[in-house]
């Protein structure tokens, strides 16, 4: 695993970018652990202080430091898009697994229910979640949801991936050995989905981290807790743009747009490294 | 090096392949690897003669046929050597000269594709594939080049029907068929098939071996055609080539071939085929074709060969003539017809 | 025939199986909240005034039986179904006593013409573009230009529609950043009524076209890279088929197959998109109408807006279903 990773940073450069800049802003917002103030606390610094050596980047009109409030919203927001992911990637794994290995009937009933869920609009029914839960809504809850609707494409992804292994020979001398069937998806199919599940978190973890931005910043969540979303909303609440505290708005961007860029980054060297078939196209160039 | 005698050159000769080397080079996260998929071949084909070159899965003798044909891509790549056609007069270097190359595809030189049952295009009706590779060769009107292509059908047995049909509405038998008549309907000079009978069952391929073989004859044309199957070699090819880990390493009219074999090899390939009334049992040959990334020292045949001495495993055999055909082994003419 | 049938019978049974499966999620979800609906809307009209505690419970009754809640959880499922066949989700609290329906109706064509618009565009410029990419793979100028489309596509609609915001309505103010089309002109075919709907649809549909060149882009892109090895293009190149044709018509026209499945499957995840994007621009679509549904509390809106969104996508899928087979001659004759 180390080796692999030695060899992607030394001879692909879009994996070293993306590296790069994924751990640099990991590291950012881990430092929050030692801010000098408590994340939610307003009013306790000079409000609308643009960038100087005491306020890196500004302070906001609530008297927050925008420097640890973007320190700590980064955290808030991986966590959430993390939490999506894994609980995303049990059911994409489970339902794909199990498709694609039982096959027939099964199959068909499981992709069926699959693409109905890929036609159903997320972010109506999202809202309606937030609509009448209201008060009563948490992160935790949000990303349970947010993971209940971002399964589908993936699941089919890893499905089109076990049926290939299904008519294997290893297969069925697994099942003359008398392995059960999650046995068989854990011990010997497991290993071989792997790689898609990697590379699908990746892209799901964008795609996670995008839905929280795009709710707080609705205001959507708990907006007491800073997220990248919600800095953006307590900015336009308070007028940032028109009343020149440019510096509310553009370093939150600017940081969720390196994080979008990074992971991305991750995402397509990372797939390049599964699929043989781009890999043959960079060993003709 | 000269470890290759050209074969007697006789003016008549459509395709002379020289000195030619064909390898995979691969380099990736720092990994260099590099495959002799073809590994200095020299031969010499005539007008009106079909060529078969025979070889195990994995010998090369698919990525020479490629490389004849112009059909490679990277990480294959031509490292040294010539491929040179003469249509009547008309000089063409495979590898100098790509426009010319393009533009004396199908009109002099056509191809038939292993597999070619997906060759064709699946969303698309059959004759506009006659139309993208045939009518600016012809030089006719659309409606004359429609009775053209079905007057052609029609001789090699289609409906000319099926023109207006999807491929996925075809059968592969006529599939195989549709294949042909694309690559014979402008007469070329020069048809290179890769597998042609490999994906039929054995009753389509006797008749698609005969439907070769008649158009073969009244074309003219010359055809250089690769298969595994010795049966298709002794059923239409007036001589044959053997390939052994990317080196030719037997070449001779057929008939004297199957019946004197010079290379340890060829004796092996041909014994081990059925014959009616010959109970022997067959014996397989022991080892796998040699691994091309890192083939064995002197002749390649050598850790398998029942023959091999001292010199085998030290010095490459050169290819040279012998009695009709050319051979490269030390020990030629110790071999035994089985 | 017979396969163009069944295939017709399959999407079919799709159709009708999103729109019950997904109106009953609609229904399950209101239901299975902690928040009642009524109480809310009873909470909400009693804080303008009228305290009297026999018309606020009058008001109680008259939501209930309104907003179908009376009786067991089948009657009431029952008569949800009734109301979506019906087209009648009742009044909208926020703007009282119009029927939420008619503010539906209204809201609908802003949304589907912004969105057909920005997704043809999209559609098509991004397959062309990755397309070309994958086909003419050593061209700079569309690894640089596919590097900018796939630099955005993680972005989400939100950020860029900001971005959009900031440069062209602050900075370097030329385009209008809020609302339809100009208030004092009277809609209609007049030529300045036109031009003012094109001009205030540019950054919403722009905003749109960027969030989702990329995907289109990429998906396209290691399409054709896989099909320029399928033996029927490399038999082509071999046949000396010009490169124009072997492009528009055995690379792009069987890669455009997939890319037309794909296109319904994101049908659901781009009317995401135009909901943010509506409200950021104060577009007169039904996701502005959603929000500020939710914004006030207007139980029914919100309901409403979703329940007809999970159908319009559905009808939407079923749509581009129904062309798929005149482009795919294996489904058609079969």
């Amino acid at each position: 695993m180390f080796k692999i990773l030695r060899d992607m940073l030394r001879y692909n450069v879009e994996f070293a970018i993306g590296f790069v800049l994924t751990l640099s802003i990991f590291l950012f917002a881990l430092a929050h652990f030692w801010a000098p103030l408590p994340d939610t606390a307003i009013y306790l610094l000079p409000p609308d202080m643009p960038p100087s050596a005491q306020y890196w980047f500004g302070t906001t009109s609530r008297g927050q430091d925008v420097l640890w409030q973007m320190s700590s919203a980064i955290w808030n927001t991986m966590l959430f898009g993390l939490t999506v992911t894994v609980l995303s990637r049990l059911l994409a794994v489970a339902v794909g697994m199990l498709s694609g290995y039982l096959g027939g009937r099964w199959d068909q009933a499981l992709m069926t229910l699959n693409d109905t869920m890929i036609a159903l609009p997320n972010i109506p029914i999202l809202l309606l979640v937030y609509f009448v839960m209201r008060d009563s809504m948490s992160w935790p809850v949000l990303a349970a949801t947010a993971a209940l609707l971002g399964w589908n494409y993936d699941a089919r992804l890893i499905r089109s991936v076990t049926l290939s292994l299904r008519n294997r020979e290893f297969t069925r001398h697994a099942v003359f050995a008398g392995m059960s069937v999650p046995q068989i998806l854990v011990r010997q199919h497991l290993p071989y989905v792997m790689p898609v599940i990697f590379f699908t978190a990746m892209n799901n973890l964008i795609w996670a981290i995008g839905l929280e931005v795009t709710l707080s910043v609705l205001g959507f969540s708990d907006i007491n807790r800073p997220t990248i979303g919600g800095m953006i909303y307590w900015a336009n609440q308070h007028q940032a743009i028109i009343a020149g505290i440019w510096w509310w708005i553009a370093f939150p961007i600017i940081a969720i747009v390196l994080l979008f860029l990074g992971l991305f980054l991750l995402a397509i060297s990372v797939n390049e490294y599964i699929d043989p078939r781009s890999r043959l196209s960079r060993m003709g160039a | 090096m000269l470890n290759t005698l050209q074969a007697p050159t006789t003016t008549d000769s459509v395709l002379r392949v020289e000195g030619l080397k064909a390898y995979y080079q691969m380099n990736y996260f720092g990994v260099r690897r590099e495959v002799r998929a073809v590994d200095d071949v020299s031969l010499t084909i005539n007008r009106n003669e079909i060529y078969g070159i025979a070889g195990e899965s994995s010998s090369g003798k698919s990525s020479l046929i490629k490389t004849i044909a112009g059909a490679i891509t990277p990480p294959l790549r031509v490292v040294e050597g010539s491929v040179k056609f003469d249509f009547g007069g008309r000089a063409l270097d495979v590898y100098a000269d790509p426009q010319a190359m393009k533009a004396a595809r199908w009109q002099n030189l056509s191809y038939i594709m292993q597999g070619s049952m997906n060759v064709l295009n699946p969303v698309r009706r059959v004759k506009h594939a006659f139309h993208d590779f045939a009518f600016k060769h012809m030089g006719i009107s659309q409606s004359a080049f429609r009775s053209r292509v079905e007057q052609h059908l029609h001789r090699i047995g289609l409906d000319p029907r099926v023109l207006e049909s999807f491929p996925h509405q075809l059968s592969g038998g006529m599939r195989q068929r549709l294949t042909i008549a694309l690559a014979t309907v402008c007469e070329p000079d020069f048809i290179i098939a890769d597998e042609p009978t490999t994906a039929l069952d054995v009753l389509v391929q006797q008749d698609v071996l005969a439907l070769i073989k008649d158009i073969q004859q009244r074309m003219g044309a010359s055809i250089i055609f690769v298969t595994h199957d010795m049966t298709v070699h002794a059923a239409i090819a007036d001589r044959i080539g053997i390939v052994y880990a990317g080196r030719l390493v037997e070449e001779g009219p057929t008939l004297d071939v199957f019946r004197r074999p010079q290379h340890p090899y060829t004796a092996h390939l041909i014994s081990s085929l059925p014959r009616i009334g010959d109970n022997k049992k067959r014996s397989a040959l022991p080892g796998k074709p040699p691994n091309l990334a890192d083939p064995p020292s002197g002749c390649r045949f050598h850790p398998r060969c029942p023959l091999a001495v001292d010199k085998c495993r030290s010095e490459n055999p050169p290819l040279v003539v012998r009695q009709t055909g050319r051979v490269a082994c030390w020990r030629a003419g110790e071999v035994q017809a089985a | 025939m017979d396969g163009f049938a069944k295939y017709l019978g399959r999407r079919l049974f799709q159709f009708f199986l999103v729109i019950f499966l997904g109106v009953s999620l609609a229904f399950l979800i209101t239901n299975l909240s902690p928040v009642d609906p009524v109480e809310q809307s009873v909470a909400l009209m009693t804080n303008f005034g009228a305290t009297d505690p026999r018309s606020v419970e009058l008001m109680r009754q008259a939501l209930q039986e309104l907003y179908g809640l009376q009786g067991s959880m089948l009657d009431q499922y029952l008569a949800f179904w009734g109301r979506v066949i019906r087209g009648d989700f009742g009044p909208s609290l926020s703007a009282f006593p119009t029927p939420v329906m008619s503010l539906i109706m209204s809201a609908l064509p802003w949304t589907i013409g912004l969105l057909t618009l920005s997704l043809v565009i999209t559609w098509t410029l991004g397959n062309l573009l990755g397309a070309l990419a994958g086909y003419y793979r050593s061209n700079l100028l569309l690894k640089f230009s596919g590097a900018a489309v796939m630099a955005l596509h993680p972005v989400p609609a939100y950020i860029i529609g900001l971005c959009l915001l900031l440069a062209f309505g602050f900075i370097w103010p030329i385009l209008p950043i809020s609302g339809g089309a100009q208030m004092n002109l009277q809609p209609g075919l007049t030529l300045d009524y036109l031009r003012s709907l094109i001009v205030h649809g540019t950054l919403p549909a722009l905003t749109l076209v960027l969030v989702g060149l990329g995907s289109w882009f990429i998906s396209m892109r290691s399409l054709v890279s896989n099909i320029v090895t399928d033996d029927h293009v490399v038999y082509a190149e071999l046949g000396g088929v010009s490169s124009n044709t072997i492009f528009s018509q055995y690379v792009a026209r069987n890669a455009l197959l997939p890319q037309l499945t794909g296109l319904a499957l994101s049908l659901g995840n781009v009317f995401g998109g135009a909901v943010i994007t509506e409200f950021l621009f104060n577009y007169p679509g039904v996701g502005r109408l959603m929000i500020q549904g939710i914004y006030r509390g207007d139980y029914a809106l919100v309901l409403g807006v979703t329940t007809i969104s999970i159908i319009a996508v559905a009808v939407a899928v079923f749509i581009i279903d129904l062309i798929y087979p005149l482009i795919d001659p294996r489904v058609r004759l079969s």
